[in-house]
């Protein structure tokens, strides 16, 4: 290195200083770093085989393997089961986001994160935005494959879509929850330990994979009461004709609890990690 | 007088464990305050609450006067960190690690990339700057680390030992860069296990242990206390160490130790008692396998500080045991 005699010029750019006083700091940064988080899922898509592979799989085990005995017709079954499938995966990526913080905050570069006079919670809210593309691909794959295997919408495009969106928001609002188990632990390990003990009640205790009467009544009570199942039955209403206003108010209301409880907890969690 | 940074007093516990026992560093604006100690002496945990990264037990540190707590939000305005593990992402290329870092801090896009662009090109990193970081190496990591705290302008920087693991060639490139941001004016605060390092950049010294300062001065007035220079001596023949030191004793003026079998190591005042060893050696037909002018290193100076070795905990061996072995010992 011989040309280290010229120090950069350090007048040209505006400084630290004069940047900070605009606003929306926080929408800034966490767009920065969604974008940040988003380069990373391009340069490591065998990331993405849980959103991709998972909902082809869950299709096929759940339709060829189960659908005779529950529905009588696989057809039948496909048409309430795609909607519930899609809650289920969509659930499962989040706990997935939780996982890759808990090994992405070890990282050094979060300590020059830490250091700078950034929004406080950006990092993590910038990864939660980044990995809405892995909800958006898994819907895409699971819808499309569901499609060449028989599922049609019979609603209109108009509520599908508002289907996957809403769909999209809950596992958003999850997310956050996950993200404070991965604030929490040490390992991604444990994350993963803890993320699918919660997970499994919570996407199989619905009343989309198998009828409920044929359940013993305290797991009906907890069937009644599991988020999912609003969240699933309203994905269903929306996308083959149903009930919607009912489960969708309860899925906005769980999401929205959701949030307003776990995102300051997990915020502070990761504030207080060092 | 006014310090570009300034901590007194710090405590910090994790556990058990007192990392910090009431530390003070300052550095006045544009200086060089090094901080110098073992692993394990406190260094990092010092830095990380300069940086805002830790929060003190006790004690206040300010930066440009404000309170790293209370006003960190401000403070973090002020300074670049560089930690001992390179803090930037592996998985984005060097551009878009510090175009992001620009972006962080507010640039417009345009803007961060030119930023980009000229702190590559200063750190010879152009040719790399559309790889990703993992290919790197880890003399072009640090580079880039450094790089990264730059994007900014920082008046202050942390260098956390930005030299450990790097050869000496890379040793002197980074050196270089710190002298030209001090030309510049920003004030740095490094650390490292290294006299030399501290000898060569720093305008005052902070040796730490246990979390405690156990000496302070300016490189000159630590160089004193700790005896500047050594010479190193290993005859060819070990049957000539005896010989070997009484020619040192006479040249130097005190007795040589020998930190490790077979060789000798003497304090030296000035230039000219390397020329009268080697003469005096000469005459005696001793032959020589290694003579060596060193400044001491960190064991040097713990052990004159504080009478045992880098390594030892008072009584459990290594370097502290060895050179209280003297000559004669050794010797026989």
């Amino acid at each position: 290195m011989t040309t280290l005699t010229a120090p950069p010029e350090r007048t040209a750019v505006p400084s630290r200083r004069e940047g900070a006083a605009r606003p929306f700091a926080l929408v800034r940064h966490s767009v920065a770093l969604a974008g940040r988080s988003l380069t990373k899922t391009r340069r490591t898509p065998e990331q993405l085989i849980d959103v991709t592979l998972q909902p082809i799989l869950f299709v096929v085990m759940f339709l060829y393997l189960l659908g005779g005995a529950v529905a009588g017709s696989t057809h039948e079954y496909l048409q309430t089961l795609l909607p519930a499938l899609m809650v289920m995966n969509t659930v499962f990526a989040s706990v997935q986001t939780g996982i890759n913080l808990n090994d992405d905050i070890k990282k050094g570069v979060f300590d020059r994160f830490r250091s700078m006079p950034i929004a406080r919670s950006a990092p993590l809210v910038g990864s939660v935005l980044g990995d809405l593309i892995r909800f958006v691909l898994l819907i895409v794959v699971q819808l499309g494959f569901g499609y060449a295997v028989g599922f049609r919408i019979e609603t209109d495009p108009l509520s599908a879509l508002a289907a996957c969106l809403l769909v999209m928001f809950f596992a958003f609002c999850l997310t956050w929850v996950f993200v404070l188990i991965g604030m929490l632990a040490r390992e991604p390990g444990a994350v993963q330990g803890i993320g699918f003990m919660a997970m499994f009640p919570l996407t199989f205790g619905t009343n989309v994979l198998v009828p409920t009467d044929t359940l013993p009544g305290w797991l009906q009570a907890w069937v009644d009461a599991n988020p999912v199942t609003a969240v699933m039955e309203t994905a269903r209403g929306l996308m083959v004709g149903g009930a919607v206003a009912g489960p969708a108010l309860e899925t906005v209301l769980w999401s929205v609890g959701v949030l307003a409880v776990f995102f300051p907890l997990a915020v502070r969690a990761y504030l207080r990690r060092t | 007088m006014t310090y570009a940074f300034r901590a007194e007093g710090l405590v910090k516990r994790f556990g058990a464990t007192v990392a910090l026992a009431g530390i003070d560093l300052a550095a006045r604006q544009g200086t060089v305050l090094g901080v110098l100690g073992p692993n394990g002496a406190g260094k990092t945990t010092a830095v990380r609450i300069l940086a805002t990264l830790l929060r003190p037990d006790e004690g206040t540190a300010t930066v440009g006067g404000l309170d790293v707590v209370r006003d960190a939000g401000e403070v973090r305005r002020l300074i670049g960190l560089t930690g001992q593990y390179a803090s930037v992402d592996e998985d984005l290329t060097g551009t878009e690690n510090l175009v992001l870092i620009g972006r962080l801090l507010d640039m417009r896009t345009a803007a961060a990339r030119a930023r980009a662009r000229e702190l590559l090109a200063y750190f010879e990193l152009a040719e790399a700057a559309a790889r990703p970081v993992k290919t790197y190496s880890g003399g072009m990591r640090r580079r880039l680390d450094l790089a990264a705290s730059l994007v900014g302008r920082p008046d202050v920087i942390y260098l956390d030992e930005p030299t450990t693991g790097l050869d000496p060639v890379r040793r002197e490139d980074v050196w270089g860069i710190v002298r030209s941001l001090v030309g510049d004016g920003v004030t740095v605060l490094l650390t490292t296990q290294y006299l030399e390092e501290a000898d060569a950049l720093a305008d005052e010294i902070s040796v730490i242990d246990h979390g405690r300062v156990i000496a302070h001065g300016t490189p000159a007035e630590l160089k004193q206390r700790v005896g500047g220079r050594h010479l190193d001596l290993r005859p060819l023949d070990p049957a000539r160490l005896l010989d070997s030191a009484g020619i040192l004793a006479a040249v130097a003026g005190t007795q040589p130790e020998s930190p490790t079998r077979g060789t000798l190591t003497v304090p030296v005042e000035d230039d000219g008692m390397l020329t009268a060893a080697v003469r005096r050696l000469d005459e005696a037909g001793i032959a020589v396998a290694e003579l060596s002018l060193r400044l001491p290193d960190l064991d040097d100076v713990f052990f004159t500080l504080t009478g045992h070795g880098t390594a030892a905990p008072a009584g459990t061996g290594g370097a502290g045991e060895a050179r209280t072995a003297k000559t004669e010992e050794a010797v026989r």
